[in-house]
């Protein structure tokens, strides 16, 4: 085996060859070829066993306006992640302060002024439903835009790549540093990647662990080896998630792992945005020279500027590829080329396979937005929004339940009456303490007695944020147990709130021998 | 072996250097990379856990492990741990008198709850999950009492049972006035028809009833009451209300006094430590009966 195949091989003459006036040629090929091409290639395919090594992607940076979208994007998404938890919300005395804060151990989720309890868990279920709904619906207007700019595995990798380049220098340096010796270099700079990957992990995994507990106290306990050993673990495990899967296996993620690139075949079509090469307009693609004219041939010089950056290690140039995450850098490369030759941007460009199609037949690009498929997915969209917004608007903030003894089912007395229990349940879900009265409405003569409080009519307290379970009797005497009509007779329980208009009735029975 | 590479001619891929039949082989198709790097990190977990954890048996035992860990050991930290938790309740329990209990709303949970766990796992046998009784075993969640309804006297009975032999028992013996012969057969069944038609019950044969009314006065009244009210202090059922132990069919009642019945609970304060006794008894009075 010669040096001369091995991919990644730098070699100082390759920088000299030219693709057009000032124009380097990048000595590169794709990592990733379509099959047929690749086998034409490689013969070693066979004898490598039933593994593939990962082979190094050096993306170069690119600059441009989808580069800086990129940025801004993970500098807002980040942002949110690491300090969320840090932003505080005074609830009032005895209640977390934390403006978003999973409370396992009260089972409950805050956000703001929001309380959500572990019961009415289906906001949460009806807001990821929303939101899956939106991921198909931007996928078949915009296709990966998911992918390519606010993924989590995109935004920590994109931030990996971006310290290996602080630390490492960029494609030409790094790839000349791969192939020294191990020198002091070499060393500390290799060992300061990897420190920054890990700080970077262990600040991903301490974020993590600040949603579900009081921030600034679990961050001194963390320090002080008092944190629990789930926080602990949990730590751990997404520190080295985070360094193994930002840092070391990067966009083997998305092409072996992740299940979304195959999903999203299905809300694709032929008028889904795309990223695409031109070929139309680039071929015959060949190196230009000063002074040649561009007639009869394409406009790309082969430059292989758009291979260069790419952080999947394709050629867009081979067509849609399932590895391409349609993160548009190749869009700025290709941008920055053409704007060097002095020819018009657009031959890596966002476009339809519609359009593709319809250019080698002639007519101007179009864009068909509204589809019956995107008319569907915002239909959906609109109902579940409606009728979650219909739930979160029409949620009281009393809860209440009835929950009958069964055993038994009821008691007769000395006097031959018959006492039914009950056990009721009211849920304060304000953050202020509040007063109700418990009422049993529906059958004539019922003595109710709480159990622990000596007046059934009294007030009961109900503490800030809490549950509280009542005990009632109601007995009925003798005579009036007889006249029920059935064994089984209609019984309100009604909880309303002292100074207050809050109220809530649950329907249950009263339970008898019978006639 | 790296000397003696064999390449299969068809498929270019090495073989194992076995062959079979004189020219079978086999391609030497090596296990994936990731599988192999996870079993030898299984088996350095391995090493790792035979040092911190008990692993092997050996002649005389097992070894032990760095931590000297056991799960039984784990368990009574963990048992011990819940106890000195609940130790300032129960100590709080123990310096309280029974009666104020239940004005002190935390205590009254606490007492609550852990009176209903010992009752499920002590006094549901014979009283039923939900207290409700059987015949011959009383429903708690009534308002008749044989010993008393006041939290005192519950406390008293779940201590020391009902006669079951120990003094301090609550004792007492209903005559067996069919079995030992004091009243005969046609009086019973007279004053059988007497005490249900002071209950209301149907179905009395009202003669008979009226017959019985002078056993009833000689041979009953001491104990059960003129009234046939019942008597506390002798564990002495009130008969005039509509709770029967054992059924108020004219079969039921007229064996209760063949056979003077006689039912026994065991005392608990010898089984359970007095703060369990005491919480036990606030259960008890909150089923609805107590007085």
């Amino acid at each position: 085996m010669t040096t001369m195949d091995k991919p990644g091989q730098f070699k100082p003459e390759d920088f000299l060859v030219e693709a057009a006036p000032g124009v380097a040629r990048h000595d590169v090929e794709a990592v990733r070829q379509p099959k047929a091409k690749k086998a034409a290639t490689s013969h070693d395919d066979a004898t490598k066993g039933s593994w593939a090594a990962q082979q190094k992607i050096y993306s170069k940076l690119a600059k441009g306006n989808f580069r800086n979208a990129k940025w801004i994007v993970m500098l807002v998404s980040l942002g949110i992640y690491y300090l969320l938890p840090w932003l505080r919300f005074d609830r009032g005395e005895g209640l977390p302060n934390q403006l978003f804060l999973i409370d396992f151990a009260n089972q409950r989720l805050l956000f703001g002024p929001i309380e959500i309890w572990a019961q009415e868990f289906y906001y949460v279920t009806g807001l990821l439903i929303i939101s899956a709904l939106a991921l198909f619906l931007v996928t078949s207007i915009a296709g990966r835009v998911w992918c390519g700019y606010a993924c989590p595995q995109t935004v920590w990798t994109d931030l990996m790549i971006a310290v290996e380049r602080f630390w490492q220098g960029d494609r030409n340096a790094h790839m000349r540093l791969d192939q020294q010796p191990w020198n002091f270099e070499k060393i500390w700079k290799k060992t300061a990647t990897h420190i920054s990957w890990l700080l970077i992990g262990l600040f991903t995994g301490g974020a993590l662990v600040f949603y579900f507990r009081d921030a600034p106290t679990l961050a001194m306990e963390l320090l002080t080896g008092e944190a629990s050993t789930v926080a602990y673990a949990f730590l751990a495990i997404f520190t080295f998630t985070t360094y193994l899967l930002g840092g070391i296996a990067r966009e083997q993620v998305c092409i072996y792992m992740c299940p979304w690139p195959r999903i999203q075949g299905a809300m694709l079509d032929h008028d889904s945005l795309w990223i695409a090469y031109r070929d139309v307009r680039g071929e015959p693609r060949a190196p230009h020279k000063k002074g040649d004219s561009w007639d009869g041939r394409g406009d790309c010089i082969d430059c292989k500027a758009c291979v260069a950056v790419c952080p999947m290690g394709i050629d867009i140039r081979n067509g849609a590829q399932l590895e391409c995450i349609q993160c548009a850098l190749c869009i700025d490369a290709c941008n920055d080329i053409m704007d060097k030759v002095g020819r018009p941007r657009g031959l890596i460009a966002y476009t339809t396979e519609r359009n593709v199609e319809n250019r080698t037949a002639g007519p101007r690009d179009g864009l068909r937005m509204i589809r019956p498929r995107t008319v569907l997915y915002s239909v959906i969209i609109a109902i579940t929004a409606g009728l979650m917004a219909w739930a979160m608007l029409s949620r009281s903030d009393l809860d209440v339940s009835v929950l009958p003894d069964r055993n038994p089912l009821f008691v007769k007395l000395s006097d031959g009456g018959i006492r039914n229990g009950y056990t009721v349940k009211i849920v304060n879900k304000n953050q202020t303490p509040r007063r109700f009265k418990v009422e049993l409405t529906g059958i004539d003569g019922l003595k109710t007695t709480i159990v622990g409080h000596d007046d059934a009519s009294a007030p009961i307290d109900v503490a800030p944020s809490n549950l509280k379970a009542l005990k009632i009797f109601a007995a009925l005497p003798r005579d009036k147990a007889k006249a029920l009509p059935s064994e089984s007779t209609p019984l309100n329980i009604t909880v309303t709130e002292v100074d207050g208009a809050v109220s809530a009735t649950r329907d249950t029975s009263f339970r008898s021998p019978g006639p | 072996m790296a000397g003696h590479k064999k390449i299969d001619e068809v498929t270019g891929v090495e073989t194992t250097g076995h062959v079979w039949d004189g020219d079978l082989c086999e391609l030497n198709k090596p296990l994936p990379k990731w599988w192999l790097y996870v079993f030898y990190a299984c088996c350095v977990w391995a090493f790792g856990y035979w040092m911190v954890y008990p692993a092997w048996p050996t002649l005389t035992g097992y070894t032990q492990g760095y931590f000297g860990y056991s799960q039984r050991a784990a368990v009574t930290a963990e048992i011990n741990a819940a106890k000195a938790a609940q130790d300032t309740y129960r100590q709080a329990i123990a310096n309280t008198p029974i009666t104020e209990v239940k004005g002190k709303e935390d205590l009254l949970q606490f007492a609550l709850a852990g009176g209903a766990a010992a009752f499920g796992d002590n006094c549901s046998g014979c009283h039923g999950r939900g207290a409700q009784g059987a015949v011959g075993y009383p429903n708690l969640n009534d308002d008749d009492w044989i010993w008393g309804g006041t939290l005192e006297q519950i406390e008293g009975t779940i201590a020391h049972g009902i006669r079951n032999g120990a003094d301090e028992a609550r004792n007492s013996a209903m005559p067996r006035f069919g079995l030992d012969g004091v009243l005969e057969p046609a009086a019973i069944s007279d004053v059988a028809n007497y005490v249900r038609s002071i209950s209301g019950a149907e179905q009395v044969d009202t003669v008979a009833a009226e017959r019985g009314k002078a056993t009833y006065a000689e041979q009953c009244a001491a104990c059960h009451g003129e009234d046939a009210k019942g008597n506390l202090e002798m564990g002495a059922p009130n008969l005039s209300d509509a709770i029967w132990l054992y059924g108020n069919s004219q079969e039921a009642v007229t064996q209760s006094i063949v056979t003077g019945r006689g039912g026994a609970m065991p005392a608990w304060a010898p089984r359970l430590d007095p703060v369990t006794v005491k919480m036990l008894a606030v259960y008890v009075h909150s089923l609805g009966g107590g007085k």
